[in-house]
């Protein structure tokens, strides 16, 4: 029968099929190039090649189910795809158009099977802006950004708009940084721009060394062009002529195609000499880091860009008087540059009308940790957390309780479950006594120990600490010995306020943002989580079952 | 002379792809070559974590250590690992076939836990899985 209506679709008109294959490093630790190379090879045998396309793709964000497809024009998804499951593909689905239930996405509370891709709650419940091309074009073939309107908004730019009213849409737009501190990009273009100097530069930090965080490598590994197109434009705004990518050496894949993008834009001539033909001249240098955690903060990462230790300085002078080589530079994280161009063609009105009243457009997360669907997410500002975690992400799995929710890093805070309504953005956040970050999202159930969380993200930020300022240096170390204590049953009462007094001292008495921040962690569990402290030093006990030596 | 200075992570990155670490006498040679004092490249060498100066194994084996790994039990495969292979961070296998590494995070934390063997991504893991892929570096004698 299956072979019968194969017959009869082949007698009508044939239909055609683009096979979607994730190439994200996700999606390639499952092996999904040996997938694509066998799919090519099976449609070939069949003889589909003239109505079947198949196209690598970035990330479509739910790297869980990876090796993740999608079958247009349909939008037919199949996870957890193996190379077995290759052949059946080929001929079931792409030749005779039958569905492969067993490949489809599970709905993980009725079982059922949801075949499309945009019904698949995950997704149903994200707007995507900056990830608007992310899993739908291929990153390494610049055509197929253009043929999704790529580069207009740059074209428009150099065709009929001065730096100043770049600048002006941007300010009206509303977009803040998505480094994590939130501040006005337009201001900090205008910064920029009045800063008289031959030269500028603009940087773009895609050093993400967060831990649990992602967001970045994703869109450069899913939409590279997108990002160059809104540095450009950047460096059109306030006048540089030369830009830096500084990218964290633990991502390859991203540095790959960033290269490859870079090139190709070059050869198109929206990156060189003269681009489109206008007056306007830009060029882009890809920088690698070496594996420090304070390369993120923007004076170090400059620091590193000329070829020193990463060690952070004071400010002011801010960069936008002397930065990189001591001349006015510009540093933007990559969400703040990916969402340029979408601006500048949809327009500022339209995207000041997604968020809240203080932050505007969208916000994308790397929701991992205990939760059932982990993976990227974008959603307007002001959603719910409680939406992300449960719509989106489905909950915690196996049956636990949520305890907690960890935003912002080893710079931000775990929220109990007393936050779930909170809308999402960059007040409310730090109102509760977290940041919003730059986008991870960690969720914690009850098998989860928030002394423990503390410790490790303290062990972290003292691992990374560069050693310039002594209470960043030395107080790091001493609270983190104190937590060490307290989760080896060697707590002694008292340890809180030492630990709060210490953390304060930290945050006043530190230059970056690595130190200033550094105590976060600890200090919102003491306050959310206080009784969980008091069960390790008083009744030696860990509530949650994680520290060994008080099991 | 400003772009050689600013390109000392670069070269010393070549480097050591080259060797597989920085030697003393290559890190000499830098610094001449991008005039700066050897005083100054040690620094560098020494400030990120990517450079090591003695050589590594045949193979690098880095476990990721990121929150989303930490909440899903990347302790007790470092744990397995130290036990079934005697082998802790920052030291070679017996016969150099592997280096063990910790690293902040990989940003695969989607599978979580992780861990990268030259780079390759190896997600999901069970302490048993880790081992299993790790005897496999290990050659016959």
């Amino acid at each position: 029968m299956g072979k019968l209506t194969g017959l009869l679709k082949r007698r009508g008109a044939p239909e055609t099929h683009t096979v979607l294959v994730c190439q994200g490093t996700g999606c390639q630790s499952s092996k999904s190039d040996q997938i694509q190379a066998a799919l090519q090879q099976e449609i070939v045998q069949l003889g589909l090649s003239d109505r079947v396309k198949v196209k690598s793709t970035g990330c479509h964000g739910f790297c869980q189910r990876g090796p993740t497809l999608i079958i247009e024009p349909d939008g037919i998804f199949y996870t957890r795809v193996k190379a077995q499951d290759v052949p059946e593909i080929a001929r079931c689905h792409l030749d005779d158009g039958q569905i492969i239930d067993r490949l489809l996405y599970q709905h993980p509370g009725t079982l059922e099977a949801v075949s499309h891709y945009h019904d698949i709650p995950f997704y149903k419940k994200q707007q995507r802006l900056i990830m608007r091309n992310c899993g739908q074009i291929n990153p390494e073939d610049i055509q197929d950004y253009l043929d999704t309107g790529g580069y207009q908004a740059l074209r428009n730019v150099l065709s009929g708009m001065t730096p100043e009213q770049v600048i002006a849409e941007i300010r009206r737009s509303g977009l803040r940084g998505r480094g994590g501190a939130g501040f006005p990009t337009g201001q900090k273009w205008q910064f920029c721009r009045d800063s008289a100097a031959p030269q500028k530069f603009v940087i773009c930090n895609a050093d993400e060394g967060d831990p649990g965080a992602f967001m970045d490598r994703g869109i450069m590994e899913g939409d590279p062009y997108t990002i160059l197109e809104g540095f450009t434009i950047a460096a059109y705004a306030i006048g540089a002529s030369q830009g830096y990518i500084y990218v964290r050496a633990e991502y390859p894949l991203a540095i790959k195609r960033l290269r490859i993008a870079l090139k190709q834009a070059r050869e198109h001539g929206f990156v060189g000499d003269h681009i489109l033909d206008s007056d306007f001249s830009f060029d882009v240098t890809i920088k690698e880091g070496a594996g420090a955690f304070v390369c993120g903060e923007e004076t170090a990462l400059m620091a590193s860009i000329e070829g020193k230790r990463g060690m952070p300085r004071a400010r002011p002078p801010f960069p936008a008087q002397s930065g990189l080589w001591g001349q006015p530079t510009n540093i933007n994280n990559v969400k703040t540059l990916a969402s340029i161009p979408v601006i500048l063609t949809r327009g500022a009105e339209w995207y000041s009308s997604i968020g809240t009243e203080t932050s505007k457009g969208t916000a994308v997360f790397a929701l991992t940790g205990k939760i059932a669907n982990s993976g990227l997410v974008e959603v307007p500002m002001g959603t719910a957390l409680r939406q992300i975690i449960y719509d989106i992400g489905g909950g915690v799995p196996g049956g636990k309780s949520f305890k907690a929710a960890q935003t912002g890093g080893p710079s931000g805070g775990c929220l109990p479950a007393d936050f779930l309504d909170l809308p999402v953005d960059y007040e409310s956040l730090t109102q509760a006594g977290s940041i919003m970050g730059s986008g991870g999202l960690v969720i914690m159930d009850e098998a989860t120990c928030m002394v423990d969380i503390a410790r490790y993200f303290l062990s972290f930020t003292q691992h990374e600490s560069c050693g310039k300022c002594v209470p960043c240096r030395v107080g790091t170390k001493q609270m983190l010995e104190i937590l060490k204590d307290i989760t080896t049953g060697k707590g002694r009462a008292g340890d809180i306020d030492l630990l709060v007094r210490l953390g304060n001292s930290i945050k006043v008495g530190s230059l970056c943002g690595l130190g200033r921040t550094a105590p976060n962690p600890a200090l919102t569990s003491i306050r959310y989580f206080r009784d969980e402290y008091d069960a390790h030093i008083r009744d030696h006990r860990c509530p949650a079952g994680v520290c060994q030596e008080l099991a | 002379m400003r772009s050689e200075r600013g390109d000392l992570i670069a070269i010393l990155q070549e480097v050591q792809a080259r060797f597989g670490y920085l030697p003393e006498e290559a890190m000499r040679q830098v610094a001449r070559f991008v005039a700066v004092p050897e005083s100054q490249v040690y620094g560098v060498a020494t400030f990120y974590s990517q450079f090591r100066l003695t050589p590594g194994g045949r193979k690098t084996v880095r476990v990721c250590q990121g929150t989303a790994c930490h909440v899903q039990g990347e302790a007790q495969i470092l744990a397995a690992i130290k036990k079934e292979m005697g082998v802790v961070p920052g030291t070679t296998a017996p016969g150099g076939d592997f280096g063990l590494e910790t690293v902040a995070c990989l940003g695969a934390c989607s599978l979580a836990p992780n861990m990268t063997v030259d780079g390759d991504v190896h997600g999901q893991l069970t302490p048993a899985k880790a081992v299993e892929i790790i005897s496999r570096l290990v050659e016959k004698r």
